[in-house]
């Protein structure tokens, strides 16, 4: 019998044609739209006078665009104000889901879609947003799309896409206390360059993978993306079956178990063939920082950044020109470098479990005061449970607000923009030039590299408060 | 949108060589609240054109009146990151055909395509002797060929091939888009979702 990998076996059961010498025509699942992305895509339909094919595949929610404080009164910028509008518009006029600001599903899309039980092991999933990598963690290819590609999927819930080729990264072993999926992904970043991944789709597979929980599969499936890759997946297990289970659009009773019984078969086949194969041990993975102006340029925290000598030829100019953007000397530490922003929160770090870790960390300490803090949920549902659980209480009482769901200043859309030259620990995806704002700095790390660092003012390692760091799978319990 | 026929160009070159080239400076995200898709030409690069004053930096290739045309030449790993197609539209929109460079990221190539800007993939060395030649004399005429899939720089006849799928390349020289491709397939997307039998709850949403 032919071996195939998930992906494959994904990929194939969704190929309507293939065009000769060309990409395929993958048949999309589920589409979700954002108020960025969409309003062209609407307009090119109009200008052909086309419908939207299949509405009922499509979820909308307004996330990048929208403020994280007062959302009950209206957008005061009136250019987002306006995309929001146009969003609200569009879906009603095509007769489309959305949970638009203030609804109690509204959220960062990539956050909502999986709590909503949207994604399932199995599916296509795009959308406008290269983090659509996201939904990978339950197994389904994921990926972002452009505009005119949005306009594709409204028209014919298809997409023309080339099969990418296939890697595996392995990574196996127990990871040391402390060591969260983000300083994971980020390691794995830092070994295989910010484009290293580009042309592949990745499954990450191995013990430390399987180990950890649905959110911290999606915070290494989200930053795929950051290596180039199309898109990153997991094959799904119990703990995927288990996180499933009674979500709104999740499959209930005879239909769940005809789910599972699918769900079961997506696996890579023993023998399955794959592009390139990466293997990587958990327990040499320690609390990562990026250093540098792109996600490749991380390193454990305790380490210095390199050397002039140790980059790359080709790569030195960008080296030099990332070191002045930082203000950083190469050779030196970050250990204790002042900073002046923490930001948790975004679809890669925005969700319970990362609220957990960052408030147990904080929990009966101080934010520094040198530190302007923004913690952002994810969602509503994320803002609703770490409210049940009393976080927002303990935020509270360590100097902390939580603030209202969205992308906020991961991408720095709306208000939430660190000022130029600031420094900001920020547990987002991209430490792009000005990301989080025109002249902004920007350091990637986990939330807990965060909270020591909130806490403190500087640049810390978390290991440095004693070995007691939190999990983040449990609450709190007040 | 339907997109611009391209066949055969040439033009003198931009060179910005800086690797990893990712669409936040292409076009900030600040910049990407428009609903339509034109205008953003204005702010291709804006954090490296300008200063915070609207003040453009001399030392900026753009704002160089040595260097013009339709061909931008970038460093290896062009358009990494985010998938907005903007940056496609930015560069367009400024006035660019071609994008050469040695390394595209995978979405910014496909939203280029499908912009109608043609991004030209060449090796190392190829994208190496263009930048010397080009620093050295601006005015440099470089030619993109098409439908013969290749790249020369006129003078000195210099030349290498790209690749292209055969069905983009006909996309692009005959203006047509994916869109139109797919809407004329929808008896057989509807086929597809009447014999998906195992996705038995999938054809509605909610």
């Amino acid at each position: 019998m032919e071996t195939k990998t998930l992906f494959d076996k994904i990929w194939d059961a969704h190929v309507v044609s293939s065009v000769e010498n060309g990409p395929d025509v993958l048949y999309i699942d589920r589409h979700l739209i954002h108020e960025v992305t969409s309003p062209q895509a609407f307009a090119g339909l109009r200008e052909r006078d086309l419908p939207v094919f299949r509405p009922g595949k499509i979820i909308a929610t307004a996330d990048h665009n929208i403020p994280t404080e007062n959302q009950h009164l209206p957008i005061r910028d009136k250019l987002s104000k306006q995309q929001v509008d146009k969003l609200i518009e569009n879906c009603r006029e095509h007769n489309i889901i959305l949970y638009g600001l203030n609804h109690p599903f509204n959220g960062i899309i990539h956050v909502i879609g999986p709590e909503l039980g949207i994604t399932q092991p199995g599916r296509t999933i795009v959308c406008g947003d290269s983090h659509t990598s996201t939904h990978g963690a339950f197994g389904c290819i994921a990926f972002g799309i452009g505009t005119s590609e949005v306009e594709m999927v409204m028209a014919s819930q298809c997409v023309l896409q080339p099969k990418p080729k296939k890697m595996r990264i392995s990574i196996e072993g127990l990871l040391k206390n402390g060591v969260s999926s983000k300083d994971v992904i980020l390691y794995i970043i830092s070994k295989i360059s910010a484009g290293g991944a580009t042309g592949y789709f990745i499954e990450y597979a191995g013990s430390a993978i399987r180990n950890m929980s649905m959110e911290g599969r999606m915070t290494i499936c989200n930053m795929s993306i950051e290596m180039g890759a199309r898109g990153g997946m997991i094959a799904p297990d119990k703990t995927t079956f288990e996180y499933l289970k009674g979500r709104k659009f999740a499959p209930k009773g005879e239909d769940l178990n005809k789910s599972l019984n699918r769900w079961k078969t997506l696996y890579s086949d023993e023998n399955a063939r794959f592009d390139k194969e990466l293997y990587f041990k958990a327990e040499d993975i320690e609390p990562m920082i990026t250093y540098g102006t792109n996600p490749g340029m991380g390193m454990k925290i305790t380490d210095q950044i390199p050397n002039i000598e140790d980059i790359e030829e080709n790569n030195r100019e960008s080296f030099k020109k990332s070191m002045e953007y930082m203000n950083f000397s190469p050779g030196s530490s970050l250990i204790n470098h002042p900073i002046d922003y923490v930001f948790v929160g975004s679809c890669t770090n925005g969700r319970i479990e990362d609220l957990r870790v960052f408030t147990s960390f904080v929990k009966g300490k101080q934010k520094s005061k040198n530190v302007t803090a923004w913690i952002v949920p994810g969602s509503k549902q994320v803002e609703k449970q770490a409210k049940a659980e009393g976080l927002d209480a303990i935020l509270h009482k360590a100097g902390f607000e939580l603030r209202q769901p969205g992308c906020s200043a991961c991408l720095a859309m709306n208000e939430d923009k660190v000022p130029e030259g600031k420094y900001s620990v920020s547990t987002s995806n991209r430490n792009f030039e000005g990301r989080q704002g025109p002249g902004a700095r920007t350091l990637l790390a986990g939330p807990l590299v965060a909270a020591a660092s909130a806490v403190t003012g500087k640049i810390t390692d978390p290991s440095s408060f004693g070995s007691d760091t939190p999990s983040g799978l449990k609450p709190l319990g007040g | 949108m339907p997109i611009a026929k391209f066949n055969i160009l040439e033009s003198t070159c931009v060179p910005l060589p800086a690797e990893n080239i990712d669409t936040d400076q292409i076009i900030p995200a600040r910049f990407l609240k428009a609903t339509s898709r034109e205008g953003f030409g204005e702010n291709l690069f804006r954090d490296w054109r300008f200063d915070k004053r609207g003040n453009p930096y001399p030392d900026f290739i753009l704002n160089n009146p040595d260097y013009s045309g339709h061909i931008l030449i970038g460093g290896k790993n062009f358009g990494s990151g985010s998938s907005r197609e903007h940056a496609a539209w930015a560069i367009y929109d400024y006035g660019f055909k071609v994008v050469i460079s040695s390394f595209f990221a995978d979405i910014f190539k496909n939203n280029a395509l499908n912009t109608g800007l043609l991004p030209v993939q060449v090796t190392k060395s190829f994208l190496k002797t263009l930048l010397i030649t080009i620093g050295k004399n601006p005015g440099t005429i470089v030619k993109i060929d098409l439908p013969n899939q290749e790249i020369s720089l006129t003078a000195s006849g210099i030349k290498e091939n790209f690749e292209i799928s055969s069905y983009k390349k006909d996309c692009l020289i005959n203006g047509y888009d994916d869109i139109d491709y797919l809407i004329n397939m929808k008896d057989k997307i509807i086929d597809y979702e009447k014999n998906r039998l195992f996705w038995k709850n999938e054809l509605s949403l909610l």
